[in-house]
């Protein structure tokens, strides 16, 4: 009850959160495409600086972002001793087996904040944009691949169902469970074996309850006339405004900088 | 006493922007044997208070304790708990897992390590006792109507055999002939294996008619504690919550106040008839 939260969404109102989600969607690439691109430390310097002025913007408290790296900081922590250790060049030092290469020191202190900004920097989108609002703008955005008969429409739709059933099947979970723990069903103990032979009183009651409702909910859009995305039209249709031609400006001078960063190796 | 709660409070979500008091300083004893109604509007904390009974929700503060000893102490054994303490869950229909319905039922014991053959001799008994014939013990319980569905979601926690049964909203989704039967067969367990049953309702007819005790709920506190008769003539204060009286109460009193002289504790169709005929002949007998 009111612990379930969709996605990571901060909900407070920002210049961040009123703009138009495709903008933020393509800022987002352009910021990973730049962080790609720059390899100096100004480069790093100024990507980070950006970061930071988008975490003020967005009003969203720091720890928000910070917690978006929890779940990939064992994979930062092993890919940067891999780049660490294993990178041949001029060596630093060295204990046992193991050699530091000047090389692999740049090469793991750069893949590192790579790898944090870009972690970080796509969480502004997601904490600022609730998600039907970003499957809207992927939708628009990616409305020109009908003409190639992708069905846009109805990938976005799938997703936003996805997304709806979310919270809904976690409470699902969360009833069943406790049905079946007051039938004293024992979930957390006993080996591998026995605990997922556990699981079974839950996950079939779980599957039969998605399929139910799967039907449901088709049964609900067919009585509606839903005939998938020809001639539909969007009750609140996206438009761009202001200051979402200022933020394309920003994010085009940002790509701009980033190239010459390239260019010139700072 | 056989469950007590002293001073219990739950808080969902502690320590979040999310917190919301569920249940507020809950004092409340139930004796052996007791049939108590719960009452209250959705949302005012019945469900999360029937959930401290067998020890599913662990209050925020507070103590619960069952034949005198607190439950949250650390090493009571709470799966043990759990079958003395039957709860019967909303749409407990959506619980049912087995491939036919006797191994569902027999689930329950099985948890509770008893042999195969008193397992079975359980789910049998449980099976009888909500009414289902003896040629579906082997079908699917996916195959089985809705009303059958919760008969056998119901014996699946009775052939634990607890000495309490909690039952939130078992006839919600069913029609009245259903509705009845499934509590006429509720209140027959009472009678006869002397179970204490704790009912979760939105239906005034329903505890006027079951229940000896009427608890009545109200944003995570306790309302009226008491007879349903007594309860229901606070019923103006009901109609605040959010709830009403038996709709006999609202004759009874309509029927005062036009002047005839009639039993405003009748709660149920049969008290009121009996009432209004035994009004209608003193007044035919003054008349004369």
């Amino acid at each position: 009850m009111g612990e379930i939260s969709l996605g990571q969404y901060y909900p407070t109102n920002s210049i961040l959160h009123r703009l138009d989600p495709r903008v933020k969607f393509i800022g987002t690439i352009v910021y990973i495409v730049s962080l790609f691109l720059v390899s100096g430390p100004v480069g790093y310097l100024c990507a980070a600086l950006a970061l930071f002025a988008l975490v003020l913007l967005s009003k969203v408290p720091f720890r928000f972002i910070l917690k978006s790296m929890k779940p990939i900081f064992f994979i930062l922590i092993v890919t940067m001793l891999f780049n660490l250790f294993l990178t041949p060049g001029e060596e630093l030092a060295h204990f046992l087996i193991f050699r530091i290469t000047r090389e692999g020191l740049v090469l793991a202190l750069r893949m590192g904040i790579r790898l944090a900004l870009l972690v970080m920097g796509s969480s502004i989108m997601t904490l600022t944009t609730t998600p039907n609002a970003l499957t809207d703008g992927m939708e628009r955005l990616f409305s020109p691949l009908k003409l190639i008969k992708v069905p846009v429409h109805e990938i976005s739709m799938m997703m936003s169902i996805a997304l709806r059933f979310i919270p809904i099947l976690t409470e699902e979970t969360d009833k069943i469970k406790k049905a079946q723990i007051a039938r004293g069903a024992d979930f957390d103990s006993g080996g591998l074996i026995k605990r997922l032979k556990s699981m079974i009183p839950l996950l079939v009651p779980l599957f039969v309850s998605a399929f139910r409702r799967a039907n449901d909910l088709a049964m609900a859009m067919e009585a509606r006339c839903y005939h998938g995305g020809t001639g539909r039209t969007q009750m609140k249709p996206l438009t761009y405004a202001k200051k979402d031609y200022c933020a394309y400006l920003i994010t085009a001078l940002f790509l701009a900088l980033a190239i010459i960063f390239r260019v010139k190796g700072w | 006493m056989l469950i007590e709660l002293k001073d219990v409070c739950y808080t969902y979500g502690t320590g979040t922007v999310y917190e919301v008091s569920a249940l507020d300083h809950i004092n409340l004893q139930i004796g052996e044997g007791e049939f108590i109604g719960i009452i209250g509007h959705t949302g005012s904390g019945k469900s999360t208070l029937i959930q401290h009974f067998n020890g599913l929700l662990k209050p925020t503060s507070g103590q619960v304790l069952f034949e005198g000893k607190d439950i949250w102490e650390e090493d009571y054994d709470l799966r043990s708990l759990r079958t003395h303490v039957g709860l019967v869950f909303q749409y407990p229909e959506n619980q049912l897992f087995e491939t036919d319905v006797l191994k569902d039922v027999m689930f329950g014991p099985k948890n509770q390590g008893l042999s195969e053959e008193d397992c079975r001799a359980r789910a049998h008994e449980a099976l009888s006792q909500v009414g289902i014939p003896e040629d579906l013990y082997g079908a699917s319980p996916f195959d089985l109507s809705g009303g059958q569905k919760r008969r056998v979601a119901l014996a699946g926690v009775l052939a634990m055999d607890p000495e309490v049964l909690i039952l939130d909203e078992p006839t919600a989704g069913l029609d009245p002939g259903g509705r009845d039967e499934l509590l006429r067969e509720i209140r027959f367990l009472r009678d006869k294996r002397g179970i204490t049953v704790l009912l979760v309702t939105h239906s005034m007819e329903d505890v006027a008619q079951y229940a000896k005790r009427l608890l009545v709920i109200d944003n995570g506190k306790i309302a009226f504690d008491g007879a349903p008769k007594r309860v229901f003539s606070h019923y103006k204060e009901l109609e605040k919550m959010g709830l009403a009286a038996p709709q006999i109460t609202y004759i009874m009193h309509a029927l005062k106040e036009r002047g005839l002289d009639v039993d405003l504790r009748a709660t149920t169709v049969e008290e009121a008839k009996r009432s209004i005929l035994l009004a209608l002949s003193q007044r035919a007998s003054e008349g004369r």
